[in-house]
C-alpha cells in the first residue's frame, strides 16, 4: 500500500470512530440506567483515545499517542475507580432515571443540537489550514452540546457528573484535531485536574446521599428564587452525625 | 523568587492542613485546628506583604517573570493578586473567631483550612500563569477547592447550593475548555508561535475573525457562568449565601473578579482583530446582568442573598465599563474592581457578624439590630451604604467615573440604563438593610424562635477577630473613598492600559 492509501484509510477509520463517538453521546441522552451511562462514557473515552491514535498516525504527531494513553488511563480506568471508592454501590443500582423530558423528545432535541453544531462549525473549518479540517470538529461540538443537554435534563447526580465529563470529551475530540500541537504537559495537567474534579464531586454526592438518603438532585429544591429561605439557625454538631462516621469524607 | 513564594505559601499551608487531616481521630483535634488557623493567618499576611511589595514595584514600571516565561505578572495581574491577598488575609483573620464560634465539632475545621488554602492558591495562580489553558485549569481548581467550602454547613440547603455551584461552573468550564482549544488554533491560523496572552496579542491583527469570535464567545459564556453573568447566574445567590461568611467574602469579593480577569485579558485581543461589534455584545451582556440583578435585589428575603445579587450587578457594571472604549472608562473599570472587592468582602463580614448575633438569614425576622448588637448593625449599615454606592465611599467614586466616561464617549443609552440600574439597586439594598437595623420588632408576626434579636440575654459578644476585621475593613473602605494613594492610582492606570491594545 502506498503512503496515500494508508493516510486515506486512517482518515476513513477516524470518520468511523467519529460517528461512533457521536452515537455514544446520543445514547447517553437516551439511557435510563446509571450503570449504562457509565459504560457509555467509558466507550466514548475509548473512542476518543482511538481517534487520538489514528490522528497521531495520520499526521505523524507522536505526542497524540501520549494524549491517547493519558486518556486511556484516566477515563476508562481511574474515573470509575474513584467513583467506586467515593460512592456506595447502590448509586449504580439499575433504576429508571426520571428526566425532565421523555426520551423521544430528548432525542429530537439532541438531533437538533447535532445539526446546529454542524452549521456552527462550517465557518470555522473554512478558516483553518486544510490539515486541520475534519469530522472531529462538528462531532466534538455536538458531543459538547449533548453533554450539556444531558446535564440539564438529568435529575440524578452521577449521570449529571458523567454529562460534565462527556462535555470535556467533546472539547478534547475537537482539540486532538485542531489543537494537536498544544504541549503534552498541558493535556496531562487537564487530565489530572479532571480526576480531582471527579474526586471532589464524588465526595459531594456522598454527602448529599448521607443527608437525603438518595442522590436525586431533583429533590433538592429548598433554594428557590423569591421564596423565603428557611430561617435556618446555624447548624450544630448533632445535625451532621452521619459525617462523623465517615473518616474518608475528607 | 518573590513571585513563586506568593502562591507557594498557601500551597504549603494547604498541604500541611491536608496532612493534619490524615489522622482523623486525633485527641488534640481542637488544638491542631488552632494551629492550622494561626498558620493560615501567618501565611496570608506574608502573602499580602509580598503582594504589596510586588504591586509597589509594578506600579513603578517593573514586570515580574519566572519559570522561563510560564509565569509572569503585569499591572493587571498584580492588582488582582493584591486583592486576592488582601481578602485572603482579612478572611483568614475573621475565620479564627467566626469558624470556632459557629462550628464546634472537633476536627471539622481541618477540612476548612485545607480547602481554604488550596482555594487561595488556585486563585493566586490565575493572574500569574501566562498560558491560557493552564489558566483554565486553575479556574477549574478554584471551583473544585471551594465546593466543599460552600457545602461546609452540611445542611440540605448548603449541599444543594454546592451542587448547583459545581454542576453549573463545571458545565461552563467544559464550554470554556473548547474555547481555549479553539483559541490555540486561532493563534496557529494567524501564524503565532507562543500560546500566551502576549503571544496572542502579538498576532491578534492577523487572526481569522470567525475562529476568534467563536472562541471568545465560548470563553465568555463558559467563564461567564462562573463570574455569575445573567442568565447563567442562578447558582450564585445560593452558593454565595449558603457558604460560611468568610468564604462568602472570598467567593463574592474576589473569586468572581479573578475569573472575570481572564475575560478582560481577551478584550484587547478581540479589539485588535477585525471583529467589529464584539465590544457592543460585551456591553449588552454586562447591562443584562446589572439590570436583572438590580430588579432581583428588590425581592430577596435573605440578607446574604441580597449581597450575592449585588455581586451579579457589580460584575455586570465592570463588564460594561471594560466594554466601553477609552482610557477613562478602563480606569474606572479597574477602580470598580478594587472598590467592589474591598466593599463586598466587608459586606459579608458584616453579614456574618449579624448572623452570629441573630442566628437567622431571614430579613423579615431581623428588626432592631442596632439594639441587639450595635457593632454588627453599624457595620451592616456601612456595608450597605458602601455597596449601594453612597458618596464618598469608593464604589460611588468608581461608578461615577464609569458614568462620566460613558457620557464622554457618547454612549447615552448605556449610561442611562446603567444609572437607572444603580439607582434601583441603591434603594433595594438600603430598604432591606434599613428595616433590619432600625425597624421596630413586631411581636406575634413570627414564631419566637426566630426572634432572638429581642432577647439580649441570649446574645454573646462578637469574637474579637471579627470586630478587628470589621474595624480595619471599614477604615480601609472609608480611606479609599477619601483618597486614592498615588502608587495605587499608578497601578490602576497601568492595569487599565491592559484592557485595550
Amino acid at each position: 500500500m502506498s503512503a496515500t492509501t494508508v493516510t486515506s484509510t486512517l482518515a476513513s477509520l477516524n470518520s468511523l470512530v467519529g460517528g461512533l463517538f457521536l452515537l455514544t453521546a446520543f445514547a447517553m441522552v437516551a439511557t435510563r440506567q446509571t450503570r449504562g451511562c457509565l459504560q457509555l462514557f467509558i466507550a466514548q473515552s475509548l473512542l476518543l483515545a482511538a481517534s487520538a491514535f489514528l490522528l497521531g498516525a495520520e499526521y505523524h504527531t507522536p505526542h497524540l499517542y501520549g494524549v491517547g494513553i493519558v486518556d486511556l488511563i484516566s477515563k476508562p480506568i481511574l474515573v470509575p475507580w474513584i467513583l467506586n471508592r467515593t460512592l456506595t454501590r447502590e448509586v449504580y443500582a439499575k433504576r429508571e432515571i426520571d428526566q425532565v423530558l421523555n426520551i423521544p423528545t430528548s432525542l429530537l432535541i439532541a438531533l437538533a443540537f447535532a445539526v446546529f453544531a454542524y452549521f456552527l462549525t462550517r465557518p470555522l473549518l473554512d478558516a483553518v489550514a486544510p490539515q486541520f479540517r475534519g469530522a472531529n470538529v462538528p462531532i466534538g461540538f455536538a458531543a459538547l452540546l449533548l453533554g450539556a443537554y444531558t446535564l440539564a435534563v438529568r435529575r440524578e447526580a452521577v449521570p449529571m457528573l458523567l454529562g460534565i465529563l462527556a462535555m470535556e470529551n467533546g472539547a478534547f475530540f475537537v482539540g486532538i484535531l485542531l489543537a494537536r500541537d498544544l504541549p503534552f504537559i498541558i493535556e496531562l495537567a487537564v487530565a489530572s485536574d479532571g480526576l480531582i474534579m471527579v474526586f471532589v464531586v464524588g465526595i459531594l454526592v456522598r454527602k448529599i446521599q448521607h443527608r437525603l438518603g438518595s442522590t436525586r438532585i431533583g429533590e433538592l429544591a429548598t433554594l428557590r428564587e423569591g421564596s423565603a429561605s428557611p430561617p435556618s439557625p446555624l447548624p450544630h454538631d448533632g445535625s451532621i452525625a452521619p459525617e462523623r462516621q465517615n473518616p474518608k469524607a475528607v | 523568587m518573590t513571585l513563586l513564594l506568593i502562591p507557594g505559601l498557601p500551597l504549603l499551608a494547604a498541604l500541611l492542613s491536608g496532612a493534619a487531616m490524615l489522622r482523623p481521630k486525633r485527641p488534640r483535634a481542637r488544638a491542631s485546628e488552632r494551629v492550622l488557623a494561626g498558620m493560615t493567618i501567618v501565611s496570608s499576611v506574608l502573602v499580602l506583604l509580598l503582594a504589596s511589595k510586588m504591586a509597589w514595584r509594578v506600579a513603578a514600571g517593573a514586570t515580574f517573570t519566572a519559570l522561563s516565561g510560564w509565569v509572569s505578572v503585569d499591572a493587571l495581574g498584580a492588582l488582582i493578586i493584591l486583592l486576592i491577598a488582601l481578602v485572603g488575609t482579612t478572611s483568614a483573620i475573621y475565620s479564627w473567631g467566626y469558624m470556632a464560634r459557629s462550628y464546634t465539632e472537633p476536627g471539622r475545621l481541618r477540612l476548612y483550612y485545607a480547602n481554604y488554602n488550596l482555594f487561595i492558591f488556585s486563585m493566586l495562580a490565575i493572574p500569574m500563569v501566562n498560558e491560557p489553558t493552564l489558566v483554565w485549569i486553575f479556574v477549574e481548581l478554584t471551583t473544585v477547592s471551594s465546593a466543599l467550602l460552600v457545602s461546609f454547613e452540611n445542611t440540605e440547603a448548603a449541599l444543594e447550593a454546592a451542587w448547583k455551584y459545581v454542576a453549573l461552573s463545571l458545565m461552563g468550564a467544559g464550554i470554556a475548555l473548547l474555547g481555549f482549544l479553539l483559541l490555540f488554533s486561532t493563534l496557529q491560523a494567524a501564524g503565532g508561535e507562543s500560546y500566551t496572552w502576549q503571544g496572542l496579542q502579538h498576532v491578534a491583527a492577523r487572526m481569522p475573525p470567525a475562529l476568534l469570535t467563536t472562541s471568545f464567545v465560548l470563553i465568555l459564556v463558559g467563564l461567564g457562568t462562573k463570574v455569575g453573568f445573567v442568565p447563567l447566574h442562578t447558582w450564585l445567590p445560593d452558593a454565595h449565601s449558603q457558604a460560611p461568611s468568610p468564604v462568602c467574602a472570598l467567593l463574592s469579593g474576589i473569586e468572581t473578579t479573578s475569573v472575570l480577569y481572564v475575560i478582560l485579558r481577551l478584550l484587547p485581543i478581540v479589539d485588535s482583530a477585525s471583529t467589529p461589534g464584539m465590544r457592543r455584545w460585551v456591553i449588552g451582556f454586562g447591562l443584562l446582568s446589572a439590570g436583572t440583578a438590580a430588579f432581583l435585589l428588590l425581592q430577596v428575603r435573605d440578607y446574604k442573598r441580597l449581597f450575592a445579587f449585588s455581586t451579579v450587578e457589580h460584575m455586570g457594571i465592570i463588564l460594561v465599563a471594560a466594554g466601553l472604549a477609552g482610557e477613562a472608562a478602563h480606569f474606572a473599570a479597574v477602580y470598580q474592581i478594587l472598590a467592589h472587592t474591598v466593599t463586598k468582602s466587608f459586606c459579608f463580614f458584616a453579614a456574618g457578624a449579624a448572623l452570629l448575633t441573630v442566628k437567622t438569614r431571614d430579613i423579615s425576622s431581623v428588626r432592631g439590630l442596632i439594639g441587639a448588637s450595635p457593632i454588627a448593625a453599624i457595620a451592616l449599615l456601612l456595608g450597605a451604604l458602601a455597596i449601594a454606592g453612597a458618596p464618598p465611599l469608593p464604589l460611588f467614586m468608581s461608578e461615577f467615573a464609569i458614568l462620566r466616561a460613558g457620557l464622554a464617549s457618547g454612549r447615552y443609552l448605556t449610561v442611562a440604563l446603567l444609572a437607572l440600574f444603580i439607582v434601583i439597586a441603591f434603594f433595594g439594598i438600603l430598604l432591606h438593610v434599613n428595616r433590619m437595623v432600625f425597624g421596630s420588632p413586631k411581636p406575634g408576626n413570627h414564631e419566637p424562635a426566630t426572634q432572638p434579636a429581642t432577647a439580649p440575654a441570649a446574645i454573646m459578644p462578637l469574637p474579637h477577630t471579627c470586630i478587628a476585621v470589621l474595624i480595619a475593613g471599614g477604615a480601609l473602605m472609608i480611606a479609599l473613598g477619601l483618597v486614592l494613594p498615588s502608587p495605587l492610582r499608578e497601578l490602576l492606570r497601568l492595569a487599565a492600559a491592559g484592557l485595550r491594545r
